[in-house]
């Protein structure tokens, strides 16, 4: 299963679609970490609302796109972490610490729009 | 029917998506709730994935529970790999010797209501898992 991976403007949307195993995973990390170089990305927003479970192994491999991609000089955002999924990451002992949340996209975008251009669009 | 057993064999990181899908569906012909569902796929992913990660082959089996006037769902990973050389240390947050968060088996029981471990070194490992519907 291949994530779609959308560019706008400075940032670039990963939008997974259905459950990923491990092997999907590392791509996509490798995938953004290629692309936030070949368009010189300030942003990315990993949209997870359509994944089945966040395990840990999941959660690592976020963790490691976030911080590969700061590294890269880019900022992640991951959105749409549901409901009963938040609930089953609290019980096993999963954080997302050091990497920025937000409920969807379009506020995903508001946070990027903050923090590499010093205010949301049109409000500033 | 909502009663077969079902026998998942794990052999690669494919396998542990097709178990806890597999996993979450027959909890749902049982009854379980929505996030019910999530927890119990969540558990499984985190027991199917030791399989391959310490044993590289092994078998998720999945049944219905009946005890009494409780119904539940039966979760079994079982493999012929190197073992748990110590279970209570398997069982402590962050302990980890694959370079993991170390959260599998500690986590997998916070998700369920009952969740043991038998295993020796050279031995295999079984783990068995319950959750009770509410």
């Amino acid at each position: 299963m291949q994530v779609p991976i959308l560019k706008q403007g400075d940032y670039l949307i990963a939008s997974i679609q259905a459950a990923l195993t491990d092997a999907d995973l590392v791509e996509l990390r490798d995938e953004l970490t290629e692309r936030v170089g070949r368009f010189r990305s300030r942003g990315v927003i990993v949209d997870v609302t359509a994944l089945d479970v966040m395990d840990s192994y999941a959660v690592r491999m976020l963790r490691a796109v976030a911080h590969m991609l700061k590294l890269r000089g880019a900022e992640t955002v991951i959105v749409g972490i549901p409901p009963d999924v938040a609930f089953a990451m609290v019980q096993l002992g999963l954080t997302l610490e050091g990497v920025a949340t937000a409920l969807d996209l379009e506020e995903g975008l508001v946070y990027l729009d903050q923090k590499t251009k010093g205010g949301p669009r049109g409000i500033r | 029917m909502a009663s077969a057993e079902r026998h998942i064999s794990i052999s690669s990181d494919a396998d542990i998506v097709t178990a806890r899908q597999q996993g979450r569906a027959l909890a749902e012909q049982l009854g379980f709730s929505g996030s019910e569902l999530t927890i119990i796929a969540t558990a499984i992913s985190e027991v199917a994935r030791n399989i391959v990660e310490y044993a590289r082959t092994g078998e998720i089996v999945l049944s219905p529970l009946v005890d009494k006037d409780r119904r539940g769902i039966l979760i079994v990973a079982w493999d012929e790999g190197p073992g748990i050389p110590d279970i209570s240390k398997a069982m402590m947050d962050g302990y980890s010797t694959s370079g993991s968060l170390g959260l599998g088996l500690p986590g997998a029981k916070r998700l369920m209501d009952e969740l043991e471990v038998s295993s020796s070194a050279g031995q295999g490992t079984i783990v068995k898992m319950k959750k009770w519907k509410r």
